[in-house]
């Protein structure tokens, strides 16, 4: 029992623990593909802004539905809500309860790459250099350009190489202010979503209560209940395979019995152990002894395979259509032809079968 | 491995504390690292100036703070007890109060360590304070550049600035705000630690008995907590194997058939066929396989497994010629 319950606390804080690593392996991806990413602001006053701003929300929401396919729970979120109602009543509350535990793991990583983007600044750069004041980075208060050169100038700031308005404008200067800009907005983004995540987790307790651990008790529920039901179909595919085949080799190999005679002696002359493993060798041949047997078994697996209806075993031919067919029965009782004798104590053994008719 | 892994396990479990102050120490390990890889950027513009440095200073502890406290297990297990009815069991406030505090000194050392790393390191304090240093103390003020005092003053923490190329006014300034910066980092690390000390050498003194008390009752909220989840995981597990047990066998569709044995049934089956007729649960025909994953998409069985967990069970009964009773399982 001990085993058992480690075993158990170790699925259990294992799967969480599993969702929980995803999510921790995708923030540092999150983090390690910035740092990897080559940041080439265009510098042209055109594309300038569509570049900074596209580089700051399009991976965020590339990861968050990455984070959604990854997500096991997906799935069984989708096929909880489409199901028909049928004997069982759908709670709308589950299926809120699981996807906000879907999303919430999911905008982890999104909220790293925004905030790594915002805390470095490049972005904002590029974005927002052209709208920069520039008599109050001035280094002359006359500068003579035009409304488009300025324009052309100033989308050029975050490009170290090519700017040429060194004598207009001081560029480190500028581009310390928008990083600066940039890294408050940084700042106030994390301290928003730390802000909203400790409200709905530190204060949560003090409202339904009650109702949250009921919702998380059958949320679980739904999910182990799909794997439990996944592990007898694949139990019961197990069992129905190996019936049916059984029943194919005995199937042929009674026709092979009636066609050529039995050949089986009576074993009962040889020792218990010896009969025993005898008798399990034989029984695992299955009633095939001979090579044309065998190959009529193989051949027929491929032109004629048998139904996919498996015979009620150990019940007497006459009985047998009566127990696999249409007919419904209730309470007969079938007295068997052979009495047993009457002066010694009688066994009485019902085999009893249950339905629904 | 399994064994070592099951130690490691009741270890934990054993002592929530342990884990609580674990995470702590990373968390104040990330603030270190966090703070490291910041790029610090002083706008050495004057307005700017000290609200970028205060700002800097002050918010990441806040947020870290915010972290330490959703991160930490009493946190959850302090407010379900605040929050709850009383019902059959009394609420102790000492506990309540226990956990409170515990949480809090656990929550706070993040933030610290982030202020003190701050403060010995002294960038933020150079680009707060550049401009109330007086620039009479330090020879080599750039008085050629056309700007005034206190723009030139905002313009120290910046290093590439032209203004300061041939002159080591910046560096002394610099130095000089640090020392300062420095200076208060180490005070407050040194009252941290005698007020820890104090507090540590004198709380025996007080209540020591209520003290191991409460602390007690606090670890075994903790742990029935746990307990509670874990025995719902358990249950939940088996609700649903017979759930969908009995929805397989709600699906037979056999006769019923009494029958008094005859011979020409086996009287005795071997193990492996119990086991592949437990397995079939009934299920014999493709069209009933069929039929019972199409059922089991559209209508759901209803959550309900008390004939299958009260389900009557083969016994056997000896009886005489006369019909007494001679041996009976029931």
């Amino acid at each position: 029992m001990d085993k058992f319950r480690m075993m158990f606390q170790f699925l259990q804080s294992n799967q969480e623990s599993f969702m929980n690593g995803i999510c921790g392996i995708m923030a540092l991806a999150s983090a390690q593909l910035y740092a990897s990413f080559e940041f080439n602001c265009p510098c042209m006053p055109e594309y300038n802004y569509t570049y900074g701003i596209g580089v700051l929300v399009i991976p965020a929401f590339w990861f968050f539905l990455l984070g959604f396919v990854l997500n096991n729970n997906v799935s069984m979120l989708v096929e909880e809500w489409r199901r028909p109602t049928g004997q069982r009543g759908k709670d709308p509350t589950i299926l809120r309860y699981m996807f906000i535990s879907i999303s919430q793991r999911s905008l982890i990583a999104p909220a790293v790459w925004i905030s790594v983007t915002l805390m470095d600044g490049e972005s904002f750069v590029c974005a927002y250099s052209v709208d920069l004041d520039v008599y109050q980075f001035g280094n002359a208060t006359e500068h003579g350009l035009s409304e488009e050169e300025l324009m052309r100038m100033l989308a050029k700031i975050p490009c170290k190489l090519i700017f040429d308005g060194q004598h207009i404008i001081s560029r480190e200067a500028a581009t310390r202010y928008i990083q600066c800009v940039s890294q408050a907005f940084g700042w106030l983004f994390l301290l928003l979503i730390t802000v909203i995540a400790f409200l709905i987790r530190a204060i949560r307790p003090c409202f339904t209560q009650a109702a949250f651990l009921k919702t998380k008790y059958w949320s679980h529920y739904v999910d182990i209940e799909r794997k439990m039901f996944d592990e007898t179909c694949t139990e019961h595919a197990k069992g129905f395979a190996k019936v049916c085949i059984q029943q194919y080799f005995e199937s042929i190999s009674g026709e092979m019995r009636s066609f050529h005679g039995h050949l089986r002696g009576d074993d009962s002359d040889d020792d218990d152990d010896d009969d025993e493993k005898h008798n399990n060798d034989e029984d695992k041949l299955l009633g095939i002894w001979a090579q044309d047997d065998m190959d009529k078994v193989l051949w027929n697996w491929h032109t004629c395979k048998p139904p996919l209806s498996l015979r009620k075993d150990g019940v007497s031919d006459d009985s047998n259509s009566f127990v696999n067919g249409n007919v419904s029965m209730n309470q007969h009782t079938f007295v068997n032809g052979d009495g047993y004798p009457s002066n010694t104590i009688q066994k009485k053994e019902w085999a009893v079968y249950y339905s629904k008719v | 491995i399994m064994d070592r892994l099951k130690l490691v396990l009741q270890y934990f479990q054993s002592n929530s504390e342990s884990i609580s102050n674990g995470i702590c120490v990373i968390l104040a390990l990330i603030s270190v690292k966090l703070y490291t890889s910041f790029d610090f950027n002083c706008p050495c513009i004057p307005q700017y100036n000290k609200l970028y440095a205060l700002g800097v200073m002050f918010v990441p502890p806040v947020i870290l703070f915010l972290l330490g406290v959703m991160i930490n297990r009493h946190t959850g297990v302090m407010m379900e007890e605040w929050a709850r009815p009383p019902g059959k069991r009394t609420k102790n406030p000492a506990v309540i109060k226990y956990l409170f505090s515990a949480m809090m000194q656990r929550a706070l050392l993040a933030p610290m360590v982030w202020i003190l790393v701050t403060l010995l390191d002294g960038k933020c304090f150079i680009c707060a304070f550049s401009m109330s240093v007086d620039p009479k103390h330090f020879t080599g003020l750039p008085n050629n550049t056309g700007l005034d005092l206190v723009k030139i003053m905002a313009k120290v923490p910046c290093k590439e600035d032209i203004i300061f190329r041939n002159t080591t006014f910046r560096k002394a300034v610099t130095r000089y705000v640090r020392c300062y910066s420095q200076a208060i980092g180490w005070s407050i690390l040194l009252l941290l630690i005698l007020v820890g000390a104090v507090a540590r050498v004198i709380k025996p003194c007080f209540n020591h008995a209520i003290f191991l008390q409460t602390r007690y009752w606090s670890n075994y909220l903790d742990i029935e907590q746990k307990l509670f989840d874990e025995t719902c995981v358990l249950h939940a597990r088996e609700f649903a194997r017979k759930c969908v047990v009995q929805f397989f066998e709600g699906m037979q569709d056999d006769a019923v058939l009494r029958l008094p044995l005859s011979h020409t049934l086996p009287s005795r089956k071997t193990q492996d066929e119990y086991e592949e007729e437990e397995r079939l649960h009934g299920i014999t025909r493709k069209e009933q396989v069929d039929h019972l994953l199409q059922t089991w998409y559209q209508c759901r069985p209803e959550l309900d497994v008390t004939k299958i967990a009260h389900r009557p069970t083969l016994c056997i009964t000896w009886e005489d010629y006369k019909g007494r009773t001679i041996y009976s399982d029931v």
